[in-house]
């Protein structure tokens, strides 16, 4: 049986704990409209790239002399998982849901007898997969410095993925993010960016008759615009990985913060009953003390 | 006269869209004045200023680094690299940019990505010298 000083002591720290949960809330909250608003702003330009390129794609017969980024090297042996996470913890499952689609992909590529390479944007994702995939993790990006995402970042790790894909040291990357639905509701994705896939739905909806004029050449637009759209799908990546990430943590800290709630209320209760049996106890003594006399 | 859609996105954020009657794009092989009705056409940008020619002789005038330009049935959809309105582009950015060209030349490592840097730098010396004068 705990004593009432005890208890009065396990109360106060819940309640430290309830201030902290309930103040990280509140930040998330604050931090997820700005996170929203950039992811929002950034989505016409995306979705712009993905509808000329598909349009261009859609009359670009593979042949050989089609960009690599585009047809791909042919091959199918060397995947680039390109995983982005947060920096920060406490953010439910945000992290660990990513890096769990990262790591079946990994293994089922590693069943099939493929070589896989992984690329971590952001410390948690390179926390929890280092454990098993020490040797694949190539490199680790950490974004902690930095405040509010901007292109150049998203452009940075993809001037890095591709000069890798120059070099020839993968043939697919795919790339790992959770995308952002509402503040209860993130997904998490895999996307493959190179070489390059668009669904079949924005390739249907562009497939116009229009007749177009390319300045300078189509191949020199597609070759210009490959590359970028790499970065392109990278920032945007990033952008929904922030929204979400702060969606997960905000959600996260008012579970927490409820779940302290009825943790103080229930021992309240059992403060309030010891300190009555007490009393109790007392009374009796000091009653069945006077009755002895 | 007759107005077609314009607009205009970075990849941070979308900077203009509306009617407009028309605007003239720096396009790489020249520059090019789109109205509304204009052939389908897509062309690649170099740094420069684009004009908006909102109607009643009102012109906005916003720089952009990079990018393109596509001419659909639906307007003008500019997608740049770097866009921002003239008013919040200083001698001290352009300036900032011209050193990212100058540092884009020197890091070149084949011939041909040389040539297409230096290009972009003299587009951009250009420009700068334009906007001081």
């Amino acid at each position: 049986m705990p004593s009432l000083k005890d208890l009065r002591n396990r109360i106060a720290s819940v309640k430290a704990t309830q201030k902290i949960t309930k103040a990280m809330q509140m930040v998330a909250a604050a931090k997820l409209r700005r996170a929203q608003t950039a992811a929002e702003a950034a989505r016409p330009y995306a979705e712009r790239m993905e509808t000329v390129l598909a349009n261009l794609a859609s009359r670009m017969t593979v042949t050989e002399g089609a960009p690599r980024l585009l047809a791909g090297t042919g091959r199918d042996e060397t995947h680039l998982l390109i995983v982005c996470t947060a920096e920060r913890g406490l953010c439910g499952a945000f992290n660990s849901s990513i890096a769990r689609l990262a790591r079946d992909k990994a293994n089922a590529l590693m069943a099939q007898g493929k070589t896989v390479k992984i690329l971590c944007v952001g410390k948690k994702g390179y926390d929890i997969l280092r454990r098993q995939f020490k040797d694949q993790i190539i490199e680790l990006i950490e974004l902690r410095s930095v405040r509010q995402i901007g292109f150049e970042n998203a452009d940075a790790v993809g001037r890095k993925v591709l000069q890798m894909f120059d070099a020839g040291a993968f043939d697919v990357a795919t790339l790992f993010y959770s995308k952002f639905k509402s503040v209860i509701s993130q997904v998490p994705t895999a996307q493959q960016i190179i070489p390059a896939e668009f669904d079949g739905e924005t390739k249907a909806a562009t497939g116009l008759d229009a007749v177009y004029d390319y300045e300078p050449g189509e191949e020199e637009i597609l070759a210009a615009l490959l590359p970028r759209n790499v970065s392109v799908q990278i920032f945007r990546a990033l952008l929904e990985n922030g929204a979400s990430e702060q969606g997960a943590r905000m959600s996260a800290m008012d579970n927490a913060t409820r779940n302290a709630g009825e943790m103080i209320k229930k021992q309240t209760l059992t403060y309030n009953r010891t300190r009555q049996a007490m009393i109790t106890k007392e009374l009796i003594e000091i009653i069945s003390g006077a009755e002895a006399l | 006269m007759a107005t077609f859609t314009f607009e205009l996105v970075s990849p941070e954020r979308l900077l203009f869209s509306g009617e407009v009657e028309s605007v003239v794009v720096p396009s790489s092989e020249g520059e090019m004045t789109v109205m509304a009705g204009h052939a389908p056409v897509m062309a690649v940008l170099k740094p420069g200023v684009v004009a908006v020619s909102e109607g009643k002789g009102a012109v906005r005038r916003l720089f952009v680094r990079g990018g393109f330009a596509d001419v659909g049935p639906d307007g003008l959809t500019i997608l740049a690299e770097v866009a921002l309105p003239m008013e919040e582009l200083d001698v001290a950015t352009l300036a900032q940019h011209v050193r990212d060209a100058e540092e884009d030349v020197a890091d070149a490592k084949t011939d041909e990505a040389r040539q297409a840097a230096a290009e972009r730098l003299s587009q951009l010396t250009e420009l700068r010298d334009a906007l001081v004068h």
